[in-house]
C-alpha cells in the first residue's frame, strides 16, 4: 500500500469532489461535510464514470406517499444507468452486498507530517503550512 | 400426466360457471332492481371480452345443449370435477356486474350474482368455492359486498377485471385491498375489460383477437401499477392472483421492471425491494392459458425464469378453449412442479380452503397421495 497525496484539503470543499489519477487508476475523492471518501471512478454495473455522477440525497419510505429524505449529497447516481451508490461505503442501494464500487482509505495529513514521508505527490508540491488529502492504494 | 393429476386431487383455481341470465338473477335482486331489469329489458350481461359465440369462450363440447358456454351444473361437475378428480373448483363468474358504469346497479348485480352462486352452486356441491364479484367503480360499495359475503368461508377471493377504470395500484382502490387483506382473501385479477378504456394504450383496436392478445400487456400495466404505487408495501399480507394472464410474459417483464427499478427507485422509495422479490412474495398466476413455446421441452426453461416454484396455480379455465383433450396441464410442465401447482400452491394461496380441512387429515391424505413425502 502506498500513500498518495492527491490534493490540498482547500481544493475540495464540503460538497465538492476531485477526480484524480493515481497509479493508473481514476479515483473520485469526495468531501462529505468535512469527511473525505475515495471511490474508483468505474461503476461496477457496466463501467460508467460513476464519480462524475450527480450527488443526491437518500430518499426512503415506509409507506406509499411518504418521502423520508436524508443524507443530502451522500449518494452518487451513476451517469450511465442511474444506479445509486453510497459515497461513504461504495455500496449500491439496490444490491448492497453484491454490487459495490471499490473504495480506498483517505486521510488528512498536515504538510509538516508529509514532509517526513513516505508519500507520493506526483502533481504538485507539498507545503508545510497546508493540510492534504492522502489516498492509500 | 392426466392420471397423475387426477391422483393428486387438484384444486382448479379458475372455473367459469355459465353467466346467469337475468331471469335467473331476478330472485336475488330487491324489488326495485327487479323492476328496473324487467322494465328496461336488461339481459345478456356477458362480458364483451367473452362473446358467447366466440370460439375462445368455450370449447366446442363445453357448450350446453342450448349453446350456452359452460353448460350447466351437471355438465360442469362431469367435465371438471369428475374428469380430473378436482378437490375444489374456484368459480369465477364472468358477469357484467363488474363493468357497470352505475355504481348502484353494479353493486346490486354483483350482490345478486354472489347470492346466486352461493345458492345455485356452492350449496349444491361441497367441492365448489367462489370469488366475490364487486363493482370496483365504487370502492365503498365493493368493500360492503366483500364484508357481506366474506362471512361465508366458501368465498375465497375478491374478483377484479384486468381492465377497469384506472390503474389498479391507484389509491382509490386501496379500500378494497385493505378489506381483502383483513379478511384473508386474495385479490384475483381476471382477464377481461369493462371497456371503459381502450384495451390498448394506443386506442381502440378492431378485432376480438386484438382484445384477447392485448390482455397480456394489460396484466403488465396492472402489475407494474400495483408495484410502483406501493400496494404491497401498504398491504404486506396481500396476495394478488393473475387469472388467465398467459403467464410467460412475466419473466421478461420482471427483467425490465427490475432493471429500471434500480435506476428510478428513488422516485418510488416505498418500493424497497426489487420487483422480482415482490412478485415472488405477493403474486400468483393461474396456469391456463399458458403462452408456451411450440416445443414443449422449452417450456421448462421459461418457467425456470420465474425463479420460484410457488407461483403457479392449477386451472382448467373451463369452458374457455385454451387447450384440447385431457391434458389440463401444459405439455412440458416440469414433473417436480406437479404437486405444487395442483395442490400445495393453491392451498397456500387460498388460505380459506384450509378452513374446511382439519390439518391432520390434510397431512395424512397428502402423504397417501404422494403430494408430500
Amino acid at each position: 500500500m502506498v500513500r498518495h497525496v492527491v490534493a490540498p484539503v482547500a481544493e475540495i470543499p464540503p460538497g465538492g469532489r476531485k477526480i484524480v489519477s493515481v497509479a493508473g487508476r481514476q479515483i473520485g475523492v469526495f468531501n462529505v461535510g468535512g469527511e473525505f471518501f475515495a471511490l474508483l471512478n468505474r461503476c461496477p454495473h457496466q463501467g460508467g464514470s460513476l464519480c462524475l455522477g450527480e450527488r443526491i440525497g437518500l430518499v426512503l419510505s415506509d409507506e406509499p406517499g411518504v418521502y423520508r429524505y436524508s443524507r443530502p449529497g451522500e449518494m452518487l447516481r451513476c451517469p450511465w444507468h442511474g444506479w445509486e451508490f453510497d459515497i461513504r461505503t461504495g455500496q449500491s442501494w439496490c444490491d448492497p452486498k453484491r454490487t459495490r464500487v471499490r473504495t480506498y482509505p483517505v486521510a488528512i495529513e498536515a504538510g509538516e507530517t508529509l514532509m517526513k514521508g513516505p508519500y507520493q505527490a506526483e502533481t504538485f508540491p507539498v507545503s508545510v503550512e497546508a493540510d492534504y488529502v492522502v489516498v492509500e492504494l | 400426466m392426466t392420471v397423475q393429476l387426477r391422483d393428486l386431487g387438484p384444486i382448479d383455481c379458475d372455473v367459469h360457471p355459465p353467466t346467469p341470465r337475468m331471469a335467473e338473477l331476478l330472485p336475488y335482486l330487491d324489488p326495485h332492481w327487479r323492476e328496473v331489469m324487467v322494465g328496461r329489458g336488461i339481459d345478456g350481461l356477458e362480458l364483451a371480452s367473452y362473446p358467447p359465440g366466440s370460439p375462445l369462450t368455450a370449447r366446442p363440447e363445453w357448450h350446453g345443449p342450448d349453446g350456452r358456454p359452460g353448460g350447466d351444473l351437471e355438465m360442469l361437475k362431469r367435465e371438471v370435477l369428475e374428469r380430473w378428480g378436482v378437490r375444489y373448483a374456484i368459480l369465477n363468474c364472468l358477469h357484467g356486474a363488474m363493468a357497470m358504469f352505475s355504481e348502484d346497479m353494479g353493486a346490486a348485480l354483483a350482490r345478486a350474482v354472489n347470492d346466486w352462486i352461493a345458492k345455485e352452486w356452492l350449496d349444491r356441491d361441497e367441492r365448489f368455492r367462489a370469488s366475490i364479484l364487486v363493482t370496483p367503480r365504487s370502492p365503498e360499495l365493493a368493500v360492503a359486498e366483500i364484508e357481506r359475503r366474506a362471512s361465508d368461508p366458501r368465498f375465497v377471493q375478491v374478483l377484479l377485471l384486468a381492465a377497469g377504470e384506472t390503474p389498479l395500484g391507484r389509491r382509490a382502490h386501496w379500500l378494497i385491498y385493505a378489506a381483502a387483506e383483513r379478511l384473508g382473501l386474495p385479490v384475483g385479477i381476471h382477464a377481461g375489460s369493462a371497456f371503459h378504456q381502450p384495451m390498448t394504450s394506443l386506442g381502440w383496436p378492431s378485432f376480438v383477437v386484438e382484445d384477447y392478445v392485448d390482455q397480456a400487456t394489460t396484466f403488465q400495466h396492472q402489475l407494474l401499477s400495483l408495484i410502483a404505487e406501493g400496494v404491497f408495501t401498504k398491504f404486506p399480507r396481500l396476495t394478488v392472483v393473475l387469472i388467465e394472464s398467459g403467464v410467460t410474459w412475466l419473466p421478461a417483464f420482471l427483467w425490465r421492471a427490475t432493471k429500471e427499478w434500480r435506476a428510478l427507485r428513488s422516485e418510488v422509495p416505498w418500493v424497497d425491494r426489487s420487483p422480482i422479490e415482490i412478485v415472488r412474495d405477493h403474486v400468483r398466476l393461474t396456469l391456463q392459458p399458458v403462452d408456451a413455446p411450440a416445443e414443449p421441452e422449452r417450456l421448462a426453461a421459461v418457467i425456470e425464469e420465474l425463479g420460484s416454484d410457488d407461483l403457479l396455480l392449477f386451472s382448467t379455465d373451463y369452458p374457455h378453449w385454451q387447450w384440447d383433450g385431457d391434458d389440463a396441464l401444459p405439455p412440458g410442465l416440469p414433473e417436480r412442479l406437479l404437486s405444487k401447482v395442483a395442490v400445495l400452491n393453491p392451498r397456500a394461496t387460498y388460505r380459506r380452503l384450509a378452513a374446511s380441512e382439519p390439518e391432520e387429515s390434510v397431512r395424512e391424505e397428502s402423504v397417501a397421495r404422494g403430494i408430500v413425502s
